[in-house]
């Protein structure tokens, strides 16, 4: 049935006789007045942006991040942090780490085997390989060293960002970052806040069934 | 003329809607500020039109070449390890996603928004079968518990009101209290739903653009849902019209850009999710098996005419509803059918046949407000237009419209080759043009007269015709 629909449904579209309706040229993407952003501004509007959708942002030295995310978790009460030792911060974090805090809780099994311990933790932290200032967004790849739902499941995602892999837009990092060179991963994801709705009477309001926090440190 | 079954029926849906006071309401203010939204964002307006330029050139340039993007996606799909399905119909579509979840033993399957599921009927085909198919967006959960379909493309349970929301959930979920805070409500629906996404066997979705050049599923969305169905099952079944194709990933940002922010006023939304592949290997989540269902279910008709094939140049931003004066009174229920609003009555009648839906082209006062916002330029009023006189096209027509001529009737066919004579036959006109101005007053107001003068006030008759007028000043016409 369905290798014949495929057939069928080509050949229907290939009966077509319409003239002139290519090639196309596609216009430059508009340039949005001052988008050419030195990296202070792509700093500030970045978060900006990521803060009008409720994340937060802390920007801070690169030697300073973990000081102040262990500050930040003292400050609350979770249950654990979820996170890739395989991750770019994976050693440090759990070199830093101390009593006092929620314990780390590494994902290292397949979900099938840890789906409810998933689905019950407070936190989790990954790396984000870029960002777009232009309308305020992460740029994630979850991989074997990160998997997908350490940004989905628990109720407070907090992200590490490097500047310097900050873009004016969308397009330019495709372009800057070789998107089409590498593989793309399983998944790619644009990450711009809490998870939110308006569905009812457009009343926005965040925390549905993603995390309902998202924490950036920028380092700089 | 005896009216076909769509025409009463959306008379009388019109009517009711007309008359709920609280529908009106609800949607006044909603469509109201989607559309201040959309201004705001968009206040650039020589940007937008660049952009919007770009958008047009984009979903052009993908229909161009359509049945090879179509091929090249399938081909990298399939290398990317996405199984890759194509369905003639509704009905195929369903089998297709059937058989995945039998393979799979799923009896809990977790949704995202999907119109084209909505087009399928799947939920109430997988309910057929014992499947449970569960809407997981927020304003689609609240329809589903309600029964209802969506009344809007991006906003589905935009005709309810909190209050109404807060009666149902109280009444529908076990254990849950009456609240109208928003909030709550949303907790209400986290709470019930979270349970779900961990227990659910299989992911549906739909696709907002399908990228060639990589074989990239991309989907839109704020609530997180969307990536709970396409990551916590093991398997996710993707399901898309076959006009989503866009050709390579470069165009996909001005794209996003115009949906979100024709939408809903967003720059952009929470979470932009871009499927490649299933699980890998070293991989720790993620469904091991993806699949990518191809729907046609008419469109391969419309593709092949060049005026019609605008229609499949939508990316289903919901712009046209929200800035509609027809769709913003009447709300999405009244159309009958599941796209709603101008976009809906464009695109039904070709699918289903102008004998079914035709009547949707009829809800339009050629305002042309749907084409002004339209963030990839589809000439609607051409097409109503058109898709209005296909309507009497006997015989074969000119864009062999599905079901076209199921207006042209005998009496109307006569009436116009009278018209023709009399327009032609100089002593013909200048008797009837005397006897109107005599006794066209007087005319008894029965058939289409009387269905003509419902809503309008007959025009009066001139007592001199326009020739007898150019007689009196001693112009002579007749040669």
């Amino acid at each position: 049935m369905t290798a014949n629909a495929r057939a069928n449904i080509l050949s229907r579209l290939r009966a077509t006789t319409i003239q002139g309706q290519g090639p196309f040229i596609v216009p430059d993407a508009p340039i949005i007045a001052g988008l050419e952003l030195s990296l202070e501004e792509r700093i500030g509007r970045l978060q900006r942006m990521l803060e009008t959708m409720h994340a937060e942002v802390r920007v801070v030295s690169a030697g300073g991040w973990l000081e102040e995310l262990k500050a930040m978790l003292r400050a609350r009460t979770l249950n654990g942090l979820l996170y890739g030792p395989a991750a770019p911060f994976g050693p440090a974090l759990e070199g830093a780490w101390e009593e006092d805090l929620p314990p780390l809780v590494p994902y290292i099994e397949p979900v099938e085997q840890c789906r409810e311990r998933l689905f019950n933790i407070d936190a989790g932290i990954t790396s984000a390989r870029g960002a777009i200032a232009e309308t305020g967004a992460l740029i994630l790849w979850p991989s074997a060293a990160e998997p997908r739902l350490i940004s989905l499941t628990p109720g407070l995602h907090i992200a590490v960002l490097d500047a310097g892999m900050i873009f004016n837009t969308f397009a330019e990092a495709i372009d800057q970052q070789h998107w089409l060179r590498h593989r793309m991963p399983a998944n790619a994801l644009l990450i711009s806040g809490p998870s939110k709705t308006a569905d009812i009477e457009l009343t926005l309001t965040f925390g549905v069934h993603g995390p309902k926090e998202l924490v950036v440190f920028i380092l700089s | 003329m005896t009216k076909t079954a769509d025409a009463v029926i959306f008379e009388r849906n019109a009517a009711k809607a007309l008359d709920d006071g609280q529908l009106r309401r609800n949607l006044r203010s909603a469509m109201t500020t989607l559309s201040q939204r959309r201004r705001t964002l968009f206040a650039d307006t020589e940007a937008f039109e660049q952009l919007r330029a770009q958008g047009e050139s984009i979903r052009r340039r993908a229909l161009s070449q359509l049945p090879a993007l179509l091929e090249q996606l399938e081909g990298r799909c399939t290398a990317n390890g996405i199984q890759v399905h194509w369905a003639e119909t509704a009905a195929e579509a369903n089998a297709i996603c059937l058989d995945i979840l039998r393979r799979h033993n799923a009896r809990r399957v977790i949704k995202g928004k999907s119109m084209v599921s909505e087009e399928m009927h799947l939920n109430h085909f997988l309910e057929e079968q014992g499947i449970e198919a569960l809407e997981t967006d927020l304003g689609e959960y609240i329809i589903q518990l309600d029964g209802e379909t969506p009344s809007h493309i991006i906003v589905p349970a935009i005709h309810k009101n909190k209050d109404q929301i807060a009666r149902l959930f109280h009444e529908r979920i076990p254990d849950a209290p009456y609240t109208e805070v928003v909030e709550e409500l949303n907790a209400i629906a986290r709470q019930e739903l979270r349970e779900k996404f961990r227990a659910g066997e299989a992911g549906i979705s739909g696709v907002n653009f399908a990228v060639a050049e990589t074989g990239t599923l991309c989907l839109v969305e704020n609530e997180g849902n969307g990536r709970m169905c396409t990551t916590a099952p093991p398997v996710h079944i993707a399901l898309m019209g076959l006009e989503k194709v866009v050709e390579k990933l470069r165009d996909v940002p001005p794209l996003l850009r115009l949906l979100t922010g024709s939408a809903t006023g967003q720059p952009i939304t929470t979470y932009f999710n871009m499927i490649t592949s299933p699980r890998r290997l070293d991989e720790l989540d993620g469904p091991q098996e993806v699949h990518l269902v191809i729907l046609d279910n008419g469109r391969s008709s419309i593709y092949g005419d060049a005026e019609r094939r605008a229609t499949l140049q939508c990316i289903r931003c919901g712009a046209c509803l929200n800035h509609c004066p027809i769709y913003t009174r009447l709300g999405g229920h009244a159309y009958g059918h599941v796209y709603p609003g101008p976009i809906g009555s464009i695109l039904t009648p070709q699918l289903e046949g102008l004998d079914e839906a035709g009547v949707m082209a009829s809800a339009s006062t050629f305002c042309g407000a749907c084409e002004e916002v339209c963030p990839v330029k589809i000439p609607f009023t051409e097409i109503l237009r058109m898709l209005r006189n296909e309507a009497y096209a006997q015989g074969e027509s000119e864009h062999d419209v599905k079901g076209h001529g199921y207006r042209y009737t005998t009496v109307e066919g006569l009436s116009w080759k009278s018209w023709a004579l009399y327009n032609t036959r100089p002593g013909l006109a200048r008797i009837g043009s005397q006897i109107l101005g005599k006794l066209g007053q007087h005319l008894p107001m029965i058939g289409p007269l009387k269905e003509w003068t419902r809503t309008r006030t007959p025009p009066p008759f001139a007592p001199k015709s326009l020739h007898q007028l150019a007689q009196e000043r001693g112009l002579d016409n007749d040669r």
